[in-house]
């Protein structure tokens, strides 16, 4: 039994009043003041790409300056990525879901979880501040020696990407340690959701790769205030080495942003074809895999940059063995539908899209480990759209997926199901519509971060623009019908969708302490049935 | 004319194209095969195994198969080896300059480029003699940038106080446009210039006619002048024999043991000599010579430069 | 429940289903946070090693100027503080509150020896001008023009790591402080055992910084 019966209730009606939610240790409070920000990030972030891709309807200035347009590009990489792709799924979803999934009551250390809150917050408020402090235009990889000018703002960015990065790291250790410690009776490592594998990866690499970029973000700080000599050319420093510490946590930043999307995919793939996924231990494994090899691979993002031949050669090499555990979970996905019993719902139609953008931003990552034809691709519009295959068309499209999967169990209502699934069908047009083409600008040779264009290239980006504004049309029918919900939306069922997971075995919303009685795991986690003969 | 341009690639104006354009439309036609693979698969299942009932459950839980899982996961292994091999032979093919190539020095600066000859001409735009290999070592005078010649499917980095190298050869004359592809402010996307490839005698008969700071010299025959003019004979012979410096016969090309271990003795070294002689001494001598920065133009150490390496 | 100090014993967490489970969670988040400072300060070493092969004339007069001396008092200080901590959890283990105290104030008085000698050296460093990058206006002693990159990359790693030794101390006034709100015994010793943890990895950074810093030319 579990103790403290009498205050076991609905966890958003124990307690009441905002200073309940700011004190609060409770992992599902934390979770949903997580998501709200970062979705208000989202939306900050997402502003300034729609105000500069109007902007790049013409070649010419159409209402933003040179300067401008740099500052805006710069804003909306540091914003995506820090305050809404690395922390997304694990702070919003990670931090709600991962303590029912394991069975237990919290995290390992809850007061930590609150702390993460806190610097996330902190560093937030500091990245914005950096808004107003001056123009910051270096860059979301702030590289040196351009971010070598004293900037304030530039500054005060690299301050709240510090910050930020202690939140990462509290979150994953927090996390890893849970699955370690406190999982329910009868629950093996083999018995976990595929969704706790993908964190456990993650957690990994957020313990090991952030303090990486905290040391880099000291040594520009130091670089910038004093001059110690250490990236700055003119004072005997090395700008190469700038981004070799840089890229040494950013490359495994990307995976830190992708991997989730995949525990993601598993689940709603899992419940939707009401099927034990295809290959289960492979995909468990393969997570883990690409935690680790992608600490090797960093070199790849400077294979133009002015390493030696023999560092490019050995980079390119190990980068393609990042391909096949990526590979690997495509086809388990893809056989898992297999004579399944497939329920086309929101979250659905959102994981579909997912293996489509996946595929498409795993293929265009691949080809730039090939050497020879990196020469011509690097940091032209294919590496934009690259990265935004993954990190919006896989991470964002699997986050919001898993944010229609839960609703009914984090808010205890049912969002409209027929506006859900449009809205998703609009979102999967106009990010392809936006990022297809910048396929095609970038091995024709357009350059990334330009602000005039050639005329041969205009046809692509007023189709990119269009794109943009079918997607926000799609995003924000999403979530106003999320936000709809929790006033007009049915009462949620304990598992609407009939999984098997541990989350969906407890009450819509949960009780404070997750279960009324400690859960004892006999089975796996998509333990389904098959139709009788 | 055809120029080559095709939908996914631009126009085709150098030997590069035949490496990076084969290996691009290889990688094109596997992508389209798995992806389209992965895309039918999906539609086929989802439509045949969809739920009609709303109790319908899976009609079967096949959870593996070892060889199907194999097969994925050595398939696609062999495949990018495969890959990892033609890109490698390429690039190495790109990135090391035949003999017998022409040199350009490139200065890159916020946010324009100038190209520097060696007959001492300067000029705003690359012009190069068509299926000449063109060597160009650059060098930034303030932040990083990228030297981008799409058309010749040629890129790279542009750094302060080190130098970078590439080369390529054009394979047809024209106009071709050269960008900066490395974020570098304000004007980033307006710091552009373009590779004139004319017919080797008007390459020629440009060249002796482009502005020259006075000298009238073959970078060989300034630097023969600044080797007396400012008194490297002093410590640096050419004739092989030992003075307070290393003799500059044979000197470039040459792997050297310096007390920071073996180094090969290449542009960056010969500069790095000059500005900051203190940096790598090599082994059996003292550190005695003098800096100079500041006291050499580039120009000038171009000329060294070219100088030392004509002393085989 | 009465103990033999009259102390109250450690309530688990309720969060937990076992002290057990409390501790081994404590544990292995305590060794994890330990692998992200190893990182943390390993890439600064990577810098440092860098550096060391590039500006090689630099580092040796660099390294010179430091006087070992002031490195090896503080290496005493923190290594015997670490004994001190390992006393302090057998002390804890044992219930012996009077001296996990005593063990606990003898690690922060020689860690507060560490910075008061740390100071001492930075206050040289003042006087002599060897600062970092703008700041320095070292006169004489110096005839390699990368000299400075050595005190730069110096101040941050000492920096830094003096910053880790004054939290260390911050985290041992923290467990004097439960020493007197709780009974320690053979089945919770947590906080002592977590900052003996932590202060494992201070004396760690130390011993690699030294060598690297002061002795090595």
């Amino acid at each position: 039994m579990i103790a403290h019966v009498h205050d076991n209730i609905n966890y958003l009606k124990t307690k009441k009043g905002i200073m309940s939610w700011l004190v609060t240790v409770d992992h599902k409070r934390i979770g949903m003041m997580y998501l709200a920000s970062i979705l208000l990030f989202f939306i900050t972030g997402g502003t300034f790409a729609f105000l500069f891709r109007l902007e790049l309807w013409s070649p010419l200035k159409d209402f933003l300056t040179p300067d401008q347009y740099n500052q805006f590009f710069t804003l909306h990489g540091v914003i995506m990525v820090f305050l809404v792709v690395v922390p997304g799924i694990p702070a919003a979803l990670g931090n709600f879901i991962v303590p029912i999934q394991i069975g237990a009551k919290d995290l390992a250390f809850p007061k930590l979880n609150l702390t993460s809150l806190y610097l996330y917050w902190i560093g937030a408020a500091v990245a914005l501040w950096s808004i107003v402090a001056g123009h910051a235009d270096q860059g979301w990889t702030m590289y040196a020696p351009y971010s070598l000018s004293q900037n304030p703002a530039v500054l005060w960015m690299m301050v709240a990407a510090f910050i930020l990065g202690f939140s990462s790291i509290l979150t994953g250790l927090n996390f890893i340690v849970t699955m370690h410690t406190m999982r329910a009776p009868g629950m093996t490592w083999y018995r976990m959701p595929l969704f706790l594998w993908a964190m456990y990866a993650t957690g990994i690499m957020q313990i090991f790769a952030t303090p990486v970029l905290a040391i880099t973000l000291i040594l520009l700080l130091m670089e910038n205030f004093f001059g110690i000599g250490i990236f700055d050319p003119a004072l005997g420093g090395d700008p190469l080495l700038m981004q070799h510490f840089f890229w040494f946590y950013s490359h495994p930043a990307v995976y830190i942003i992708v991997v989730p999307g995949f525990g993601i995919t598993s689940e709603l793939i899992a419940a939707f074809a009401k099927k034990d996924i295809f290959g289960y231990r492979f995909v468990a494994y393969s997570s883990v895999a690409i935690a680790i090899i992608g600490f090797i691979v960093w070199g790849h993002h400077m294979f133009v940059a002015g390493q030696s031949e023999l560092a490019d050669t050995i980079f390119s090499f190990l980068t393609f063995f990042t391909a096949v555990p990526s590979a690997i979970k495509v086809f388990n996905w893809t056989a898992t539908l297999y004579k399944g019993s497939i329920d086309l719902k929101t979250p659905m139609l959102y994981a579909l899209q997912f293996l489509w953008n996946f595929t498409i931003g795993g293929l265009t990552g691949i080809i730039l480990a090939i050497l020879s034809v990196d020469i011509h691709l690097h940091d032209t519009y294919f590496i934009v759209s690259h990265f935004h295959y993954v990190a919006m068309g896989s991470t964002m499209i699997a986050f919001i997926g898993g944010i229609h999967y839960w609703w009914p169990k984090m808010t205890g209502k049912m969002y409209n199901e027929s506006v859900g699934k449009l809205a998703s069908i609009i979102v999967f047009v106009g990010f392809n519509v936006t990022f297809f083409v910048q396929l095609i600008m970038g091995s024709l040779g357009s350059p990334r971060r330009y602000y005039h264009y050639w005329d041969q290239f205009q046809i692509y980006h007023q189709i990119s623009t269009v794109g943009v504004f079918i997607l926000a049309i799609g995003l924000f029918t999403a979530l106003i019908n999320l936000i709809v919900s929790l006033w007009t939306g049915a009462t949620a069922p304990a598992n609407p969708w009939g999984a098997k997971t541990l989350e969906w075995q407890t009450d819509s919303p949960p009780p404070l302490y997750n279960f009324t009685e400690t859960p004892v795991v006999t089975h796996g986690p998509y333990a389904f049935e098959t139709e009788k003969a | 004319m055809d120029n080559g341009k095709t939908f996914w690639l631009p126009e085709k104006a150098s030997t590069f194209t035949s490496i990076v354009d084969p290996a691009f439309d290889l990688y094109l036609w596997i992508s389209v095969f798995f992806f389209g693979l992965i895309v039918i698969l999906i539609t086929v299942f989802t439509f045949k195994y969809l739920r009609r009932r709303p109790d319908q459950l899976a009609t079967a839980q096949i959870t593996h198969n070892l060889t199907l899982e194999l097969s994925w996961t050595i398939i696609p292994l062999i495949i990018v080896m495969a890959l990892f091999f033609v890109g490698m032979k390429g690039f190495l093919h790109m990135r090391v300059a035949p003999s017998g190539y022409m040199q350009v020095n490139v200065k890159g600066q916020k946010w324009s480029w100038s190209f520097e000859y060696p007959a001492g001409a300067v000029n705003d735009t690359l012009v190069v003699p068509v299926n000449t290999p063109v060597k160009l070592a650059m060098t930034s005078r303030d932040v990083i940038h990228s030297f981008y010649i799409p058309a010749f499917r040629a890129k790279a980095d542009v750094l302060p106080n080190r130098w970078n190298a590439i080369w390529f050869q054009a394979t047809r004359t024209g106009v071709f446009p050269v960008e900066c592809t490395q974020y570098c402010g304000t004007n980033h996307s307006y710091m552009w210039t373009a590779v004139k490839v004319v017919e080797p005698e008007v390459y020629q008969e440009w060249l002796a006619n482009a502005s020259d700071p006075g000298k009238g010299k073959t970078p060989e025959q300034f630097g023969a002048l600044l080797y007396q003019k400012r008194g490297c004979n002093a410590c640096h012979s050419i004739d092989g024999s030992k003075g307070v410096g290393p003799s500059w016969k044979g000197l470039y090309g040459r792997q050297e043991t310096t007390n920071v271990g073996m180094v090969m003795v290449d542009e960056a070294y010969l500069k790095e000599s000059m500005m900051v002689p203190t940096a790598k001494i090599v082994t059996g001598f003292q550190p005695v010579m003098p800096v100079f920065q500041g006291v050499l133009s580039e120009r000038e150490i171009a000329a060294l430069m070219a100088y030392i390496k004509s002393l085989k | 429940m009465a103990t033999v100090t009259g102390l109250p014993e450690h309530h688990v967490a309720h969060h937990f289903d076992s002290a057990e489970q409390e501790f081994d969670s404590a544990k292995t988040g305590m060794w994890l946070f330990m692998a992200s400072e190893i990182m943390m300060f390993g890439a600064l070493f990577v810098g440092a090693l860098l550096f060391h092969t590039l500006h090689h004339g630099g580092f040796a007069e660099g390294s010179a100027h430091l006087d070992w001396r002031f490195g090896a008092v503080n290496t005493f200080f923190l290594l015997t503080a670490g004994l001190t901590m390992g006393l302090a959890v057998v002390s804890a283990q044992a219930g012996e509150q009077g001296k996990v105290r005593m063990n606990l104030i003898l690690s922060l008085v020689f860690a507060a020896g560490f910075l008061v000698v740390k100071s001492l050296e930075y206050a040289q460093k003042f006087e002599h001008g060897t600062l970092p990058g703008r700041l320095w206006h070292a006169h004489h002693g110096f005839s390699d023009p990368f000299a400075h990159v050595f005190f730069g990359l110096y101040f941050v790693m000492t920096g830094l790591h003096a910053v880790h030794v004054l939290v260390g101390m911050g985290l041992m006034i923290f467990a004097l402080v439960r020493s007197s709100r709780v009974q320690f015994s053979r089945s919770y010793f947590t906080p002592i055992e977590m900052v003996a943890i932590y202060w494992a990895l201070v004396d760690l950074v130390w011993v690699f910084l030294f060598p690297l810093l002061y002795l090595i030319r």
